[in-house]
């Protein structure tokens, strides 16, 4: 797109800009050092990751502030309003995002040094990988104005949601065959229920892309496969 | 008196905003000499509500804005071609009477132009020469009406016998507006009337057109964008002499069709 007439116009949506793939690349890592700090029982990793949240969240607030002054500044229309609001419901959503990071933090931390009964990672660590591409691949297709990146994202959660209900099953079943592992495994549940909530800001973060691309909404219902609200305990398979 | 105005005179009056065209142009140029300073411009302007002309200076808006009452006859060097219809009347038909075309079609200038007579004398003026009024009573009841539909009424009711120009800038501009609306016109013209005057002054005017709105067909030139976007239903676009776009405002502000336009409202034009 060609210049403003007024130079520092390009200046405040570069800072802006720029403060975005920041924030997008610090949440990254944050999420990737949770679960890695989760498969690999990091306590030390994980406090890393509680203690980094704070710097995303002053991002958040940054942006945030530039944002509204840049709108008051400069009275922006058009692709340039949509841009700077764009940045503002990004930020919002990385900051979700470092925060569900956090969460995971936490738990590796209340888990401890525990022994894990059962073989979990698996699962977890595919979930994780999968939702960390898809969180990078919508900041990039923001960053880089390709819509179809974007769509393609948007269309992909379902793929996450369909892995979060096997690892939900999986994990059931582990809580049934023995009780002591209730604990451990409530944790690692909400782990992944995190995980399956980023995958949700990934997708955010895709639509407010495409918005800012082509100034429309993505009106069609979202494609799901979080089936797991309406799984009957009753049905799993009984404890042997 | 010209038949089709007072035939015309009193259509769709009074009711609530409809989607009937009002001014309809057809392929409109305006030569100045050897200057094409407006290149085929076809529009359709809705009755009641306001349009809002944008555009780089020198894009042609305020010379298309001057043929819709015929302000550019009085240039001798203009020639305008095509069509024009208001009501489905054309208005460059040698049966129109201009006087009361422009009786019909009001104006309101960049600057305040208040004749250098009372208030009361300002708002008289039109009335009295249209024979509007039957008596004197007649005529202080469409001077305070006009004033009151102003916003300005208030202001002066205590002086209406000092000169106009003892007012400041913006109630020079409602009194300007006030004199416009005194005559009943069905459309008025708005070229710049803010960008003399202060921020409260402009947010008075802005104020006004909006009550306006539902009893005329209001076309404003602006180049204040943001106020194009507050006080407009429909904006259109000029550039070069061209109608670039004319849409819904919230379409031209938030997501133009033409990359001119885009480049214009985002302030992308060197």
């Amino acid at each position: 797109m060609s210049q403003h007439t007024v130079a520092s116009f390009d200046a405040d949506l570069g800072t802006l800009a720029g403060m975005i793939s920041d924030m997008g690349a610090r949440v990254g890592r944050a999420l990737s050092d949770s679960t890695r700090a989760l498969i690999e029982r990091d306590v030390q990793l994980a406090q890393q990751v509680i203690a980094s949240d704070r710097v995303i969240d002053l991002l958040q607030h940054d942006v945030e502030e530039r944002a509204v002054a840049t709108i008051a500044k400069r009275q922006p229309m058009a692709v340039d309003l949509r841009e700077i609001v764009s940045t503002i419901r990004i930020a919002n959503d990385l900051e979700r995002v470092g925060d569900l990071a956090k969460n995971v933090a936490k738990r590796v931390i209340a888990i401890g040094d525990q022994p894990p009964p059962i073989n979990f990672t698996t699962g977890l660590a595919t979930l994780a990988t999968r939702v960390g591409d898809q969180l990078s691949a919508a900041v990039r297709a923001h960053h880089d104005r390709n819509d179809a990146q974007a769509v393609a994202v948007w269309k992909a959660d379902s793929a996450i949601d369909a892995l979060f209900t096997s690892l939900f099953r999986e994990l059931l079943t582990y809580m049934m065959e023995d009780p002591r592992s209730i604990g451990l495994c409530t944790h690692l549940l909400f782990c992944a229920k995190n995980l399956e909530r980023v995958g949700d800001h990934a997708t955010n973060i895709a639509e407010t892309a495409h918005y800012v691309i082509t100034g429309e909404l993505i009106t069609a219902e979202r494609p799901k496969a979080d089936a797991t609200s309406a799984i009957d305990p009753n049905l799993l398979p009984p404890a042997s | 008196m010209n038949e089709w105005v007072s035939l015309n005179r009193d259509s769709g009056r009074g009711e609530a905003a409809s989607t009937t065209t009002k001014v309809r142009a057809e392929r409109v140029n305006v030569h100045y000499g050897d200057n094409h300073s407006l290149k085929d411009v076809s529009i359709e302007i809705p009755d009641r509500g306001v349009m809002a002309f944008i555009g780089p200076s020198g894009c042609g808006k305020t010379t298309f804005l001057r043929c819709i009452n015929r302000m550019n006859d009085v240039i001798p060097i203009a020639k305008v071609t095509g069509k024009i219809f208001i009501d489905g009347q054309d208005i460059y038909d040698r049966k129109v009477d201009v006087v009361e075309l422009r009786a019909r079609v009001g104006m309101v200038f960049q600057k305040p132009n208040p004749f250098p007579k009372s208030i009361f004398e300002n708002i008289a003026y039109g009335p009295r020469i249209h024979g509007l009024a039957k008596s004197k009573a007649d005529l202080e009841e469409i001077v305070a009406l006009s004033l009151k539909r102003a916003g300005l009424f208030e202001e002066v009711k205590d002086r209406l016998y000092d000169p106009g120009t003892g007012l400041s800038g913006g109630q020079q501009q409602r009194l300007c507006i006030a004199r416009a609306i005194a005559v009943e016109p069905e459309i008025i013209l708005m070229d710049e009337p803010c960008s003399a005057l202060d921020p409260i002054a402009t947010a008075h005017i802005e104020e006004l057109i909006d009550e306006l709105k539902s009893d005329y067909t209001i076309v404003i030139v602006t180049h204040n964008m943001q106020q194009a976007a507050r006080v407009s239903q429909r904006t259109a676009f000029f550039h070069l002499g061209n109608l670039v776009e004319e849409a819904p405002t919230e379409m031209i502000f938030n997501n133009p069709k033409d990359k001119r336009t885009q480049d214009y409202v985002t302030g992308r034009f060197g």
